[in-house]
C-alpha cells in the first residue's frame, strides 16, 4: 500500500510541478505590477528618513536603485532573475535579497515550528477530550476556553504575558532572541533562547491552539455520527478504542488541512508577535519592507512564500492519501 | 469650547511635569565606574550606521559612538576639541587652520591624518551631503600641508559651517577603505571603521547592533562603558515594560508615547529628560499648500494661525512636552530667535473675521470651506496633533479632512504630487538658521519631490536674496539683522504656520549617569556615561 501511495504521489508530484512553475510565475508577475501600485518609491523613503535631501542625492540613490529605467525594463530584469532563480538585490539593506531570507529564516522556523508544534499536538488533544466528553462540564471548559483565545486579539495577550511574567514575576526575558550581552554558547546559548521563545511561542500558540481544538472537536462529532462507528459500537469495540481508531483518525483529515495552512504561512512570519517580542523574524522584515518600499526585498518573502504553499499543499495531498487510502490524489 | 474634563486633564498634566527631571542626569557624587553594558534602543532600525551617507536620525544616534569629529558642541551649542585640538580663522575669513590631534588611530590600527579629513571633503561632503551640500562646496580646497594640518579655502567666508563639523554633519570617513569605491554602497557603511569611543562589532539585522569599548581612544581611561548594545524593539508597549524592568538603560529620540513617558517618570529607577538636543532644534510646524484653492490668499492662512490655540496643543496632546513656536527660527536659537515678529494669538473672532473679508462666509450648515489635512505619519501624538488642528478649525467653520498614510505616501503626495491643502512635519534648525530653516523657504526647493523641502510651495525673491546674503555675510551681526527680517517675512507671508518647539526626551535608567554632556548628544557619542552599581533586589 505504501509503495503504492509512494508511485502514485511520485506521478503527482512531476504532474504537479508544471503547475507550480505557472503558478508560481503567475503570482510574480501579479505581485510585480500590484506592488507598484503603492505611492512613492524607496529613494523617496530613504530621503524621507534622512530628514533632508538634495535633487543630486535623491537622481544618484534612484540611479543606484536601478529606479530611473523605464518599468519595462525593471519588469524584465525581475523575470530574468528569477528565471535564473535569482531573487535580486536589496539596495536599502545593501544584501542580497536571499541572504536576508536565509539570516531570518531559523528565528521564523523556531517561532513558528514551536508555536505550531504546540498549539497542534496540544489543540487536537482538548479537542478529542471535548468530544469525547460531548455536553458535558470539560467540554464546556474546553470550549470556553478555546474561544476566549480565539477571540482575544493576539498583540493584547503577548503585552499582557510580558507585563504579568516579564514585568511583574520577572521570570522570563521581555523580548528579543537572546541576552546578547552574556555571550552564552553551547547548552547555555539554547536554554537562553529557549526562554526567549516561551513568551512568544505561546501568544502565537494560543490562537492556533484555540482553532485546532474546536476543529477537532466539531471533526470528530461529525465522525461519531457516521454508520461504521455504530457498527463499531455494536460488535463491542471499547469507547476509549472506537474514539482512538477509528473517530481520531478519520477526523484528522480536517486538521491536517490547517496544519498545511499554517506551515504554507511560515515564511510570512507572524508580523504582530514578532514586534511585540522584537523577534527577529520574516513577518517583520516583509511588513517594514513594506513601507520602505524595498520592493525587490518584498517581492523576493512573496515569491518564496507562495513556492512553499505550493509545496506543502503537495504533501497535504499525499498525507490525506496515507491517512485515508480512499482518498484519490487528482 | 474645551471640555471641562480635557481642561482638567492638561492641568493635571501640568501639575505633573516637575516629576519630569530636566536636568542633564542628576550627577551623582563619587567617581564615575568602569565597566559594564549599557542596553539601549534604537528604533527604528537603521539601514545604514554612516550618517555621512545617510542623514537619518538612528543612524546618527549609533554612529556617533563610532565617529569623532572635527569638534563637538557643549551644551552652548560652542564648538569644543576632538579630532581638532584647535583652529584658526583668517582676518578675511576665507582660510580655516585646523590643527589635528596626534596619535588618533581608525579602529583598524591605520593612523588617522589630514589626508582623511581633504578625501572625505572632496568624495563625502561635498558630492553627497544631503543636508547641506553647498555649505561645503564653498570650501574651494583643503590642503595637507603635513599629517597633522589641514586648510580649508574659502570661496566666501561662512559662519554657519562651525556649526557643522560635527561627527555627524561633517563625518571623516577612513579614506583607506572608501577611496576608489562607491562611497554609497562601501559594504563599510554598515561595518564602521571610526575613531571614535566604541568599535563596531557585528549588527545581526532586525535584533541588535553591537559596540565594545575602543581601549586605544585617545581621550585615555574613556569610554567608561565596556559595551554598548542597541536593541531594536519595533513595540512601544515593549519599550516601555523593558525600562520600566530595568532591562533597558538608555533610549533616546522620544521612544515611547507620552502618555507612557508620564508614567514611567514617576518610577524611582526610570528618568526622563529632555537635554541633548539642541543641536538638533526640532519645531513642528503646519504647511500650506500655498498653491491650493483656498491657502493662496494669506489672510486665509492667517485666519488658521489665529484659529489654533497652541498653550492648548502643547497640553493637551504633547504633555507639555514643548513651547509654543511664534517663529520658524526657535527660540533656541537664541541669537538669530525673533521676538517682534507678527504674531497670531489664539483668537477665533480674528479668524473669522479674516476669513469673511476673504470671502469664505458660512454656509447654511455653518461650513465655510472643506480642506484636507495630511498628517505626518509618524505616530500617534502627530495624528492626535491633526485630530487637534480639525477640532480647532471647525470652530471657525472649515471642514477638515484628515488623510493618514504611511510615510511614502505622505511624502510623494505632499512633496512629490502636491495634492494636498495641508499638511503638519517636523524639523531640525539646528544651531544656524542657514543649516536647517532655509530649505524649508528656499525657492530652490519648491515642488521638487524632495521630502521635507518647501512643502508649501512658497517662492519668494526677498527671502532667496537673504538666504544668498546671509550664506557669505562675514559679519555675525548682519546676519543676524538679515534672519530677522526673514522672519518678519516669513511670518507675515506664512506659508508655513510653525506650532510647536518640541522637546524630545530621553528615557533612561537612574543607574546611568552623565548620559548627556554635550548639546549634540543625540548624535554624539557616550564617551563619558557610566552605569552606577545595580540596586540590590530584595
Amino acid at each position: 500500500m505504501t509503495r503504492d501511495v509512494l508511485r502514485d504521489g511520485a506521478l503527482h508530484a512531476a504532474r504537479r510541478f508544471g503547475q507550480i512553475v505557472f503558478v508560481v510565475l503567475g503570482i510574480a508577475v501579479v505581485n510585480f505590477f500590484l506592488l507598484r501600485l503603492a505611492p512613492g518609491d524607496a529613494a523617496e523613503v530613504l530621503a524621507g528618513e534622512a530628514g533632508a535631501a538634495t535633487p543630486e542625492f535623491m537622481a544618484a540613490l534612484r540611479q543606484q536603485f536601478g529606479l530611473d529605467q523605464p518599468v519595462h525594463v525593471q519588469f524584465a530584469k525581475y523575470i530574468g532573475n528569477i528565471l535564473t532563480l535569482n531573487l535580486g538585490y536589496s539596495f536599502r539593506q545593501g544584501m542580497p535579497v536571499s541572504w536576508l531570507i536565509l539570516d531570518r529564516l531559523p528565528a521564523t522556523m523556531l517561532l513558528m515550528g514551536a508555536s505550531i508544534g504546540f498549539a497542534s499536538i496540544l489543540g487536537s488533544a482538548l479537542g478529542f477530550l471535548a468530544a469525547r466528553h460531548a455536553g458535558r462540564l470539560t467540554d464546556t471548559v474546553v470550549s470556553v476556553v478555546a474561544l476566549l483565545f480565539y477571540a482575544t486579539p493576539v498583540f493584547w495577550i503577548g503585552v499582557v504575558l510580558i507585563v504579568v511574567f516579564s514585568v511583574w514575576l520577572d521570570w522570563l526575558p521581555v523580548g528579543g532572541m537572546a541576552t546578547i550581552e552574556a555571550g552564552y554558547t553551547g547548552i547555555a546559548y539554547a536554554v537562553d533562547v529557549a526562554r526567549h521563545l516561551v513568551l512568544p511561542a505561546l501568544t502565537l500558540g494560543l490562537f492556533y491552539l484555540a482553532i485546532y481544538t474546536r476543529l477537532m472537536r466539531a471533526s470528530m462529532l461529525q465522525v461519531y455520527g457516521e454508520d461504521f462507528i455504530r457498527t463499531a459500537v455494536a460488535k463491542g469495540v471499547s469507547p476509549r478504542n472506537v474514539a482512538a481508531r477509528h473517530v481520531l483518525r478519520n477526523a484528522l483529515l480536517p486538521v491536517v488541512t490547517m496544519l498545511g495552512m499554517q506551515i504554507g504561512s511560515i515564511l510570512g512570519g507572524a508580523i504582530l508577535v514578532e514586534t511585540v517580542f522584537s523577534w527577529p523574524g520574516l513577518g517583520r522584515l516583509a511588513f517594514e519592507s513594506l513601507f520602505q518600499r524595498d520592493l525587490n526585498l518584498l517581492l523576493g518573502i512573496l515569491l518564496s512564500s507562495s513556492v512553499l504553499v505550493v509545496l506543502v499543499n503537495i504533501a497535504v495531498d499525499l498525507a490525506y492519501r496515507l491517512l485515508d487510502p480512499r482518498v484519490e490524489i487528482g | 469650547m474645551m471640555s471641562r474634563r480635557a481642561f482638567a486633564q492638561g492641568v493635571a498634566l501640568l501639575a505633573l511635569l516637575p516629576a519630569f527631571s530636566l536636568a542633564p542626569s542628576a550627577h551623582a557624587a563619587g567617581e564615575p565606574r568602569r565597566g559594564g553594558t549599557l542596553n539601549a534602543i534604537i528604533q527604528p532600525e537603521p539601514v545604514s550606521l554612516t550618517a555621512a551617507v545617510l542623514a537619518a536620525a538612528p543612524t546618527g544616534i549609533v554612529g556617533g559612538n563610532i565617529f569623532d569629529g572635527l569638534v563637538k558642541y557643549d551644551l552652548a551649542l560652542k564648538p569644543q576639541p576632538e579630532l581638532a585640538e584647535r583652529w584658526e580663522t583668517s582676518p578675511d575669513g576665507r582660510t580655516i587652520t585646523f590643527h589635528l590631534r596626534r596619535g588618533v588611530t581608525w579602529h583598524d590600527g591605520k593612523p588617522f591624518t589630514s589626508a582623511d579629513v581633504q578625501w572625505s571633503l572632496e568624495h563625502v561632503w561635498k558630492p553627497l551631503n544631503p543636508r547641506n551640500p553647498a555649505l561645503f562646496r564653498n570650501i574651494t580646497s583643503a590642503e595637507t600641508p603635513d599629517p597633522h594640518t589641514v586648510v580649508f579655502k574659502l570661496a566666501e567666508p561662512s559662519v554657519a559651517l562651525f556649526s557643522m563639523l560635527n561627527g555627524n554633519g561633517a563625518q571623516i570617513l577612513p579614506k583607506h577603505l572608501y577611496e576608489g569605491t562607491n562611497v554609497l554602497t562601501n559594504p563599510h557603511n554598515a561595518k564602521p571603521v571610526g575613531t571614535g569611543p566604541f568599535v563596531f562589532k557585528e549588527w545581526v539585522k532586525g535584533s541588535h547592533i553591537l559596540l565594545e569599548r575602543n581601549p586605544n581612544y585617545w581621550d585615555a581611561g574613556k569610554p567608561y562603558l565596556d559595551r554598548i548594545v542597541f536593541r531594536v524593539v519595533p513595540d512601544g508597549a515593549a519599550r516601555a515594560a523593558g525600562l520600566e524592568k530595568g532591562d533597558i538603560h538608555y533610549a533616546p529620540l522620544s521612544p515611547i508615547p507620552l502618555r507612557d513617558a508620564e508614567r514611567l517618570a514617576k518610577l524611582p529607577t526610570v528618568k526622563v529628560g529632555t537635554q541633548g538636543y539642541d543641536w538638533l532644534s526640532p519645531w513642528l510646524y503646519l504647511d500650506f499648500n500655498v498653491d491650493s484653492r483656498h491657502f493662496k490668499d494669506a489672510r486665509v492662512r492667517r485666519a488658521v494661525a489665529h484659529a489654533i490655540d497652541r498653550e492648548a496643543l502643547i497640553k493637551l496632546v504633547w504633555f507639555g512636552f514643548g513651547k509654543a513656536a511664534i517663529s520658524p527660527v526657535p527660540s533656541t536659537l537664541a541669537a538669530f530667535h525673533d521676538l517682534e515678529v507678527p504674531k497670531y494669538p489664539f483668537d477665533p473672532k480674528k479668524a473669522e473675521a479674516l476669513l469673511d473679508e476673504a470671502g469664505l462666509k458660512r454656509g447654511p450648515d455653518g461650513t465655510r470651506l472643506t480642506i484636507t489635512h495630511d498628517f505626518l505619519p509618524y505616530g500617534e501624538d502627530y495624528r492626535r496633533t491633526g485630530e487637534f488642528v480639525k477640532q480647532s478649525l471647525k470652530r471657525v467653520g472649515i471642514e477638515v479632512t484628515l488623510r493618514g498614510q504611511d510615510t511614502a505616501a505622505f511624502t510623494r503626495r505632499v512633496y512629490g504630487d502636491r495634492d494636498f491643502d495641508l499638511s503638519s512635519s517636523w524639523s531640525g534648525s539646528f544651531p544656524d538658521p542657514q543649516l536647517g530653516v532655509a530649505r524649508l523657504y528656499s525657492s530652490a526647493f519648491a515642488g521638487k519631490n524632495i521630502p521635507w523641502s518647501n512643502g508649501s510651495g512658497f517662492r519668494s525673491a526677498e527671502a532667496d536674496s537673504i538666504f544668498k546674503a546671509v550664506e557669505s555675510e562675514p559679519d555675525p551681526t548682519k546676519r543676524i539683522q538679515a534672519w530677522k527680517r526673514f522672519q518678519v517675512l516669513a511670518q507675515t507671508e506664512l506659508p508655513t504656520l510653525p506650532l510647536v518647539e518640541l522637546r524630545f526626551f530621553n528615557v533612561y535608567s537612574s543607574r546611568l549617569r552623565n548620559a548627556v554632556t554635550r548639546g549634540d548628544q543625540i548624535f554624539g557619542a557616550l564617551t563619558e556615561a557610566w552605569l552606577d552599581e545595580p540596586e540590590k533586589k530584595n
